[in-house]
């Protein structure tokens, strides 16, 4: 086979495909697991961010250039964004744990997990930029 | 039909590792740091909470304390390896071009180390005062 191969060249052959991800409806247990995905390649690109944080911290000047970018509405935008991919990343990541040990699978559990996924992450990220920006005074 | 297996020498099982040669020592590696991700996460935020408002001589002290440097440490090794894994499966998922995916295999490595010893270095030195 190998042989012949080399003769006539790679030859792609037609064969049926299983249906992919346009032929099924979406279901919120696929948008989480795609938003998992999504929110990782977010944080993995916002690494630059906490670089460019902690080194700032080095002198005023280079503070007050974080500061001013932290406090401008893209820059919270961007941390907004930022904290909600930090939770949702990390609650995602606490269901699939569950699902590694066996548990959670079943047509109620999978679902609720999912809920419980966005809202949580909406809400814990609410709540932290509202002990943020009221209790601590937010950045100036 | 139980001739392959008997063909197949203990060799194989004794080496552990299929064509792919390394087992499931990512799987395990994703799982580990994902644990380790949690607290640190937790532990992280907080800090950066704490910093808000603060001036650049307290944050630079706050962040090189003995204590929060090390929590930064940690966090930043368990996620630096933790994302290096995640993006690999997601190059592996997606290109499939031998080149291309050679090439972004090896500049996610890069990408993880520049940004990951560049933020390690940056906590060194506010904590040691450099």
């Amino acid at each position: 086979m190998a042989e012949a191969r080399s003769f006539e060249g790679p030859r792609r052959t037609e064969r049926p495909l299983s249906p992919h991800l346009q032929i099924y409806r979406p279901t919120l247990t696929m948008m989480m697991s795609i938003v998992h995905r999504i929110t990782g390649i977010g944080l993995y690109f916002g690494t630059l961010l906490l670089a460019w944080w902690i080194n700032s911290a080095q002198g005023p000047n280079g503070y007050g250039k974080f500061e001013a970018f932290a406090g401008s509405w893209i820059g919270r935008l961007i941390l907004f964004g930022y904290t909600w991919a930090v939770i949702h990343h990390m609650l995602g990541g606490i269901r699939h744990l569950i699902w590694d040990t066996g548990r959670g699978f079943g047509p109620n559990e999978r679902e609720w997990l999912a809920a419980a996924n966005l809202v949580g992450s909406i809400g814990i990220t609410i709540l932290l930029w509202i002990v943020g920006l009221l209790f601590v005074g937010g950045p100036q | 039909m139980n001739a392959p297996r008997h063909i197949r020498t203990p060799l194989a099982r004794v080496r552990g590792f299929g064509a792919a040669k390394s087992g499931t020592g990512h799987f395990w590696l994703q799982r580990v740091t994902a644990i380790a991700n949690i607290p640190l996460t937790i532990a992280a935020v907080t800090i950066m909470i704490m910093l808000l408002g603060r001036n650049q001589p307290a944050a630079a002290q706050i962040l090189g304390s003995p204590a929060v440097a090390i929590i930064m440490l940690l966090f930043i090794t368990s996620t630096m390896t933790h994302m290096r894994i995640g993006m690999q499966v997601i190059i592996e998922d997606y290109v499939h071009d031998d080149i291309a995916k050679l090439s972004l295999l090896i500049a996610n490595t890069f990408f993880v180390a520049i940004v990951g010893l560049t933020a390690v270095y940056g906590i060194l030195k506010l904590s040691f005062g450099l």
